[in-house]
Order: structure tokens, then sequence, then C-alpha cells
């Protein structure tokens, strides 16, 4: 079981969040100006590694907010909880 | 390969079972093949199979991490099925239904393989119509979906006495898809290796593969193993959740994350359950094995994730979902518990491909693949074979997105 870092609530437990999928890169501003092959990886390939990922969390049982939180995937541990900005 | 019969059972019932002949070799490695094969679960031995003997490609390694058939065709609920929505996927699922139901005999192997029905319980009208979509379109290629009312599943499933009019979420309809089954994982992983073998192909255990080599002219050359250097002009991966750190090495990314999905079983218990259930909504499934146990499996550990062990939350939430529908099911003790690495394509359909790397092989996101192994095998050895896709697997290449044409799938494992 996770403790989320919830910038708002404090520490809490997994359970009171919704996992929201790994954290995008920025959509290109212009994506016409992309290659068709970098405008794929934009869209489709995301980040799948042995080691820390970025991804979204939802306090929906807590305050609401939007967590970034940096995850390794094959040890759990949590290195960076970050609040989303709006 | 050593038949196996009532002849040869009795033969070696009289010397004590002393005498029977290992089920394939474990020759030294060699250094060069025709073909290389990352991974010796179900899909890489079905694979090496079907080379041999539909297209008649031998000197094959089958190279494997750990030890053969321990990796995800160990880790599933064995639930062989094909009711899926698209009309790329049914087909395929189709098929490798069938393949299952003629394997036993083929490969001269008991795979304990029992068809059975599945039934779907529905407690919302959003899965009610996604369902009914499905069914639709699964009756255009020959997969069966019959609806089912409340009554009529409980007298079909009896031991199934939750989800009623009081409970959270009443169950509103099912559905029974009677094409489903179960079988023996050990016996379809053992199974292929021995055909495999018999064949001439070799299984290599304990060759981790740590790269993937390119020539000057940037095709494939061969891959890097604990055991040394072999030499490959064809280099077929079929690793499952560890297939982007491999294609990587290659300088190929896929649209693939890897989750890990988990499942327990019961203490052994009379007969009570003769049908898979399986609950979307609540997130469980479940079937009763030969053994009597109760083979319990629920939703995915929602993060992307490389482990194998399960999370105690979505354990709890498996049990949870589990009870509200099977109460007296609440004194079953829980033997046992395993996870494995499910990959999932963006789409969540397979792919199985070519690749912008030339001789460089890969079929990946399977994403609950265990019924679509021999299919799957048989399809890929083709590919592998021939250099073009087999006509069941031509929307599943990787240049779909490329294209953007996603093969949106919701028949998978478990959908979040």
């Amino acid at each position: 079981m996770l403790v989320i870092d919830c910038p708002f609530c404090g520490p809490r437990d997994e359970r009171e969040f919704t996992y929201c999928g790994p954290a995008a890169p920025r959509r290109p501003d212009d994506p016409e100006a992309l290659s068709d092959s970098d405008w794929v990886d934009y869209l489709v390939v995301p980040v799948n590694q042995l080691g820390p990922v970025w991804e979204y969390w939802w306090h929906a049982r807590g305050c609401g907010g939007w967590v970034r939180v940096r995850r390794d995937t094959v040890t759990h541990e949590i290195s960076r909880c970050e609040e989303l900005a709006s | 390969m050593q038949k196996y019969s009532i002849v040869s059972l009795a033969r070696n019932a009289l010397t004590g079972h002393r005498n029977w002949r290992a089920a394939w070799r474990s020759p030294p490695l060699g250094s060069e093949y025709d073909v290389v094969i990352v991974g010796a679960g179900g899909h890489g031995l079905a694979t090496a199979y079907y080379l041999a003997k539909n297209h008649g490609i031998s000197n094959v390694a089958v190279l494997e991490r750990g030890w053969l058939g321990g990796g995800n065709v160990a880790r599933n609920t064995v639930t062989i099925r094909s009711n899926y929505l698209r009309d790329e996927s049914i087909p395929f699922y189709v098929k490798s239904v069938s393949l299952y139901e003629g394997l036993s005999r083929e490969l001269n192997f008991n795979l304990m393989h029992s068809r059975r029905g599945m039934v779907d319980v529905i407690h919302t009208y959003p899965k009610l119509r996604e369902i009914r979509r499905r069914m639709m379109i699964m009756d255009i290629y020959g997969s069966t979906y019959k609806p089912m009312t409340v009554a009529e599943i409980r007298r079909r499933v009896p031991a199934l006495t939750g989800g009623g009019p009081g409970a959270r979420l009443p169950i509103v309809a099912g559905m029974l898809h009677t094409d489903a089954a179960v079988n023996r994982h050990d016996a379809v992983a053992w199974s292929y290796a021995r055909a495999a073998d018999g064949l001439g192909v070799e299984i290599h255990q304990k060759a981790a593969v740590r790269s993937i080599l390119r020539g000057e002219n940037g095709s494939v050359c061969g891959v890097e193993t604990v055991q040394g250097t072999v030499r490959a002009k064809k280099v077929a991966i079929a690793v499952s959740g560890h297939t982007t750190i491999l294609t990587e090495t290659a300088g190929l990314r896929l649209p693939l994350r890897t989750f890990n999905l988990s499942a327990f079983v019961s203490e052994p218990v009379k007969p009570v359950l003769d049908v898979v259930v399986n609950c979307p909504d609540l997130g469980v499934y479940l079937s009763q094995s030969d053994k009597g146990e109760l083979v319990i499996g629920g939703s995915p550990d929602p993060g992307q994730s490389f482990r194998r062990d399960i999370k105690q939350n979505v354990f709890e939430d498996t049990v949870c979902a589990l009870l509200e529908l099977f109460p007296s099911f609440k004194r079953l003790k829980l033997l046992r518990q395993w996870g494995g690495h499910i990959d999932f394509a963006h789409d969540g359909s397979p792919i199985i491909t070519r690749t912008g790397v030339s001789g460089l092989y890969v079929t990946a996101g399977w994403w609950g693949g265990y019924k679509a192994i021999p299919a799957g095998g048989l399809t890929f050895a083709h590919l592998i074979a021939k250099n073009e896709p087999h006509p069941l697997i031509e929307a599943f290449s990787v240049d779909r997105f490329r294209r953007l044409e996603y093969v949106a799938e919701t028949g998978t494992t478990a959908v979040f």
C-alpha cells in the first residue's frame, strides 16, 4: 500500500486516491510543426522503465486536489509528491 | 519425442517410474541459430513449435531468463474465451479457442482442458450496453454471447447468493459465453516445449538476454546473453512485461505500459462452481480448478509496476467484491497468491509485428495473453518465417499507431 504525501492534507493512504495515468508531457503548441513520428510518440508512447516514473493521483476521497507523484515501478518508493499546478 | 499413452504409463509403472525420459533436452548454448526467440513462456514456446511444424524452421533457440513456464504462463487464471469487441480481435480469439480444444491430441499431452461457460454478471447499465455491443459483433464471427436474466444467473450459479435487490449494487443482468474453458497452465507450457524440442528446437533456461545486437546495416544480428553472444538474423521477443526494456536496447520504443495483475486460490473444496464467473463492475472473476481450489482474480494494481507480489489494498478490494457476490465464501481459507506482469498497449489490443529494425519481431501487449497462446504462436511463427503478417494479425502491427488506426478494445482481462 502506498502512502502519498498530499501537498494539502499530508501523508495519506493510497485508498483515498484515484490513479489517473502517467504524467503526460505537455501537449505541443503546434502539432502541425512536429514530424509524424514525434507526434505519434507524444500521443501513445509512455515511459515504461524499471525505475521512477511520473504519474497523476487524484485525492478523490480527500481534498479533491491532484498530485504529481514520482514513484518507482520496482520498489514502489515515492520520491516526490508535487501539487499539480492548474 | 517419447509418446505418452496408457501403454507407456503401464510400462513405466512396472519399473517404478524411474525410466521416463526428460520431456526436453538441455543442450549447451550454441553460437548461431536461424531464429532466436526470447522468452520460454506460452507465446515463445508456441511460436517455436509452429515455426518448426508449419514452416520447417527448427534451427531455433528459445532463451529464457528464469525457468521454462515460470513467467506469465504460470501467473494467470487459465481462462480461455473469445468475448471481445472488435472485428479485428474476435476472429483471432475464436481461432485460439478452437486450437486449444484440439491441442491435447495434437501435442500428445493432457492439458486437462475443460470447456465450461463463462457467466458475466452485470451490475450497471453502461456495462450492459457495452457487453450487448460485444454480443452483436461476436454474432458475426461465430463467438457466442447469450443474454441471461437475474433468475437464470441464480439458477446456473446457485452459490451466487449476493447482489440481490438490497445490495449496494444489485445485479441487473448477465451474459453467458458458452465457448469459455479452463485448462492446466503448466501442461500448456510443458506440452509446447516438449513438442518443439521433439522437432529440433533448443530450449535454454537461465539464459537471460541482456540486449539485442544490431549489425552495421542496422538490422538485427543476434543477442547478448549472460552465457555469451548468440548470433541470429531473426530475433523474436515474447517477454510480456519486459518488452520495452529489451526493445529499447535496439533503439525501439513501443506504446506499452507494464502493470501488475494478481490472483489467489483458496483451499480445495467440493464442487461448488462449474462455470467461470466474471464480474467486471465489481472487479472480480473466479472459477474452480479440478483440485477444487477457487481461483480468484481481481483488478490490476492501477499504476505501472514490475512487481510480482500482490498489494494489500488490491487484494482486500478483490476479496470484498468476491464476498459481495458469494457471502458463503467468507469462511474459505486462502492458500497462496501470485502476481504477473501484463503489458498494455495504448489501444488495449496486442502488438504482434515486424518492427523498424529489420529482423526484429515483437509479440506484446497481450494483457491477458493466456487464451491467445495457440493463435499467437501460430501467427507469430508465420510472421517470422514469411516476414509477412498472417491474415488474423494484420490489424495488430505496430504501424497502426503511426497511422492512428487504433483497435480500441474493451474485452481485455480487467478494464479500468
